[in-house]
């Protein structure tokens, strides 16, 4: 039965109030623990594809007379075309078309960031339309950009209303604490580097346009498209069957599909444009960079009696603030928190979601401040955790399920490894352990739907037009599929991937598309399987297989079809987990090894451990990356940016992974649709930075505060606390 | 020019300035292998020339011309992809085939290499997702 509600829906930590038509969720849970299919492990259903060179991306396609594009684009953080010439451009052999600033609202001659894109060209080939690029003329006046995000708030440049949010009385906490701990954070601009760049091709067929493009959200992409063209939604085709990463950072079709459809109506061809690597790292989305001036306050015993915060969001030009304050609201049982968030507008290119923005962020200096006043308390940084968890949402309405404390208790045989740990230092290199507790969103939500067809052969296709970006979400639907129907897991197929063909799903984002889409599929298998089941008891057969019960069919299906249900009512649906992780410091070069990290997650049911485990060790190896060596930078002076390529911009590579350990709790949320599961994708990137921090404050006494924590950082860090060291011995005065 | 790719011989044509990559992927429609930098950083377009190892993506095809060339499509029968997919050694894929095409060239010179030959082997292929541990489980792994 359809039922009309007002609904919260959450994607990315930002919450809208939505209108929906959700059907029931009829199907009980199934009991915990692993079942023939589902919580046992699966290899992905398309990994030979994958493996083997036969998957097509977006990248990959090639279309009779598919034309290339080359887009001119800002070199400067902000200036103004004061003359520009597409003539030169278009005499060039295989030019067919070109267009410049107006021609599309998504060209301008008023540059905001470096690479606003200016004007496109295409051609038959890439090279002709890059050397074109380079034939037309184009002159610039330069203007002073805005860099400084706290200056950017001083002049009121900011992207929305300044944040505020509030419970208790924080200056009487602060009154009641006996200690007050101070400190300001520093994160940095990450880019998201997915290995296929940002790229779509169009094509005008018919009264409508294809576009294949590599995303995060086909029905995002189709809605887009749709309103930015004046064209009915069905007659946009959205096409993602493979693709290449994306990581929050692909949800929008961007500049570059309204190039390519504009370049494709014009020359009626089909038009690729595709970001080059220095491209994606210039204006394709980034984490912003934060600032986050904080304070804890606390009883000696280490209950939390305020938290407070100031935090930037150096945002860029264009974007959304996120919830850099989330963890700080949200993580402890703490009366009095109260928190600002300023998104800076400024010369810069926009950021994009990140995976888990905003708390990747927060949880660095939330996590940190606490461990700087666990050093101050003289207490255990796990005890201190535990004295302040809350089973009571701090914020009001409860946890529809929450085992923060089991992964607490999973995570103490790697926190007693510190001991050895610390035990293993040299003169010049201290190791030590550190730990940070994560909480993210991750619930998903409806509408998402998915059908089902039964042959006679007893084999199962699912259709849905979700999208799997890498995650293994294809594979997760079949495991479901496969259990619910009880056929083997190599007789389930799934279609996505295409607007054109199957029911809306929902974007893959916000951990959501297994817990949003799995039990939509569920679902449909259960009224397929319902349908055997009729045809089985006419038949005489109860309690035969699929393939006995539908081998009289020939040509005839069984068609299920299934949606996901409405999450709990005034339930607030979350993830949780804690990470411990082990460093090594050399405190004469400032150089710091990452030895281990063990992952203890709460996500509910687990579909796939295996593919669960693939996506804990990704959050973590980005997690590294963000901690130790990726940074985006700009030359404080003009903003001109300078770690475009892939040798400037330092991503983990395979020789800079240590022992990950990976653990789920695996208990279904028995509030949370007929699954009891939710999202795994953004997690374990969360607190990946601040246990690494805080392993370096064990192992040196050191406090770092900005990411990445450089060679540079950590000496300044290691100077810091021998300075303290030496002021608590009482120097002699005058040395 | 000539090219012995997969074993099958070619005449390709590619303008001064072609990529081996370029050649194979839009000449040929060899499109398994990928190019994700596009300039020598990432080894997403990593093939065999002649056995060994090399970017595509900055390789200029008739710096190659009578070589033999071996790209993904060429190892599709080779115990390196079944080890990359039981070992759930890749997210994306969009780097796997470079991946699989540089684990090829370490496992024909040195069979069971160690952990640290693998590292020092592989530290050219990029993977975004994070899939490091699991090539590197594929790799020890890769007879069965």
């Amino acid at each position: 039965m359809a039922r009309l509600i007002r609904t919260e829906k959450e994607v990315e930590g930002r919450y809208e109030e939505v209108w929906l038509v959700v059907e029931e969720d009829s199907l009980d849970q199934w009991p915990a623990g692993p079942r023939e299919i589902v919580g046992r492990d699966a290899v992905r259903i398309d990994g030979r594809e994958r493996a083997t060179g036969q998957a097509v991306y977006t990248a990959d396609l090639q279309k009779p007379g598919m034309l290339h594009t080359a887009v001119l684009r800002s070199p400067y953080p902000r200036a103004r075309v004061t003359s520009i010439d597409l003539a030169p451009a278009l005499a060039l052999p295989g030019v067919h078309a070109a267009i410049g600033p107006g021609d599309i609202e998504q060209l301008t001659a008023d540059c905001s960031f470096q690479g606003e894109a200016v004007a496109a060209v295409c051609a038959d080939t890439l090279g002709q339309a890059r050397a074109a690029l380079r034939a037309i003329a184009c002159e610039f006046e330069v203007l002073e950009p805005l860099l400084d995000p706290d200056e950017a708030v001083r002049r009121g440049s900011l992207l929305g209303e300044a944040r505020e949010r509030a419970r208790g009385d924080y200056e009487r906490g602060l009154a009641e604490a006996d200690v007050v701990v101070e400190a300001e954070f520093r994160t940095q601009v990450v880019l998201h580097n997915s290995m296929e760049t940002h790229q779509a091709v169009v094509e005008w067929i018919g009264e409508g346009v294809e576009v294949h493009i590599s995303t995060q959200y086909i029905w995002g992409i189709r809605d887009a498209v749709a309103q930015g063209l004046g064209l009915p939604a069905d007659k946009v085709r959205v096409v993602c069957r493979y693709m290449g990463g994306g990581f929050g950072s692909k949800n929008g079709p961007d500049e570059y599909t309204f190039i390519a459809a504009e370049l494709a109506r014009r020359t009626n061809r089909p038009v690729k444009c595709a970001l080059t690597r220095r491209e994606e790292n210039t204006a394709a989305g980034n984490r912003n960079a934060t600032i986050q001036r904080l304070t804890v306050g606390a009883r000696s015993d280490g209950t939390l009696t305020a938290l407070g915060g100031e935090f930037v969001n150096a945002v860029g030009w264009s974007g959304w603030s996120s919830g850099t304050e989330g963890p700080m609201q949200m993580l402890y049982a703490c009366p009095n928190v109260k928190t600002v968030t300023y998104g800076a507008k400024l010369n810069l290119p926009p950021m994009k979601a990140f995976r888990a923005p905003g708390f990747v962020e927060g949880t660095f200096g939330l996590e940190a401040l606490l461990d700087e006043l666990a050093a101050k308390l003289d207490l255990d940084p796990l005890e201190l955790r535990r004295r302040n968890h809350t089973d009571e949402a701090p914020e009001g309405n409860e946890y529809s399920g929450k085992n923060l404390l089991e992964c607490y208790r999973r995570a103490e045989p790697h926190w007693e490894r510190r001991h050895d740990v610390r035990a293993r230092s040299t003169e010049t290199v201290k190791r030590g352990v550190g730990m940070a507790s994560q909480i993210w969103y991750g619930g998903g939500g409806p509408p998402s739907y998915a059908w089902i067809r039964v042959g006679s052969d007893g084999r199962a296709t699912v259709v849905t037009a979700m999208q799997d970006i890498g995650t293994g979400t294809r594979t997760a639907m079949a495991q479901i599929a496969a259990e619910e129907l009880g056929i083997p897991l190599e007789h389930v197929t799934v279609t996505l991937g295409d607007s054109d063909h199957g029911p809306y799903a929902t974007l893959s984002a916000g951990s959501s598309t297994t817990p949003s889409v799995g039990p939509a599929v569920r679902a449909a298998a259960a009224d397929a399987r319902e349908q055997i089941e009729e045809i089985a008891e006419q038949r005489g057969l109860k309690g035969a297989s699929v393939a006995e019960v539908v081998d009289v069919l020939e040509d005839a299906q069984i068609l299920g079809k299934g949606a996901r249900g409405p999450n709990p009512t005034g339930k607030q649906v979350l993830t949780f987990g804690v990470q411990v992780a082990e460093v090594a410091v050399d405190i004469e070069t400032g150089e710091v090894w990452v030895e281990r990290i063990a992952a203890v997650h709460d996500v509910g049911r687990v579909i796939n451990p295996l593919g669960a485990s693939s996506q804990i060790e990704g959050g973590i190896i980005q997690g590294i990356g963000h901690t130790l060596s990726e940074e985006r930078l700009h030359d404080p002076a003009t903003g001109r940016l300078l770690t475009t390529t892939l040798d400037a911009y330092k991503l983990p590579t395979i020789a800079d992974v240590p022992e990950i350990v990976s653990e789920l709790i695996d208990v279904p949320d028995q509030h949370l649709t007929n699954l009891g599961s939710k999202g795994l994708g953004e997690p374990p990137i969360i607190p990946t930075a601040a246990a690494i921090a805080n392993a370096i404050r064990d192992a040196t006494g050191a406090d770092v505060r900005q990411l990445p924590i450089s060679r540079e950082e950590m000496l300044r860090a290691l100077r810091e606390a021998e300075a303290r060291q030496k002021e608590k011995v009482g120097a002699p005065a005058g040395v | 020019m000539q090219l012995t790719v997969n074993g099958h011989q070619y005449d390709v044509h590619g303008e001064v300035g072609t990529t081996l990559a370029e050649a194979l992927r839009e000449e040929l429609s060899l499109t398994g292998t990928k190019i994700a930098c596009g300039e020598g950083h990432c080894g997403a377009c990593t093939v065999l020339v002649d056995g060994e190892p090399v970017l595509s993506c900055i390789t200029l095809v008739h710096a190659v011309d009578g070589a033999r060339v071996t790209t993904i499509e060429g190892l599709r029968a080779h115990p390196m992809i079944d080890a990359f997919v039981r070992s759930d050694a890749l997210q994306c894929g969009f780097c796997t085939p470079g991946q699989i095409v540089s684990a090829v060239a370490l496992v024909e010179s040195n069979s069971t290499p160690t952990t640290e030959e693998i590292r020092h082997a592989m530290a050219g292929n990029l993977c975004r997702c994070g899939a490091y541990p699991k090539i590197e489980e594929a790799i020890r792994t890769w007879q069965g």
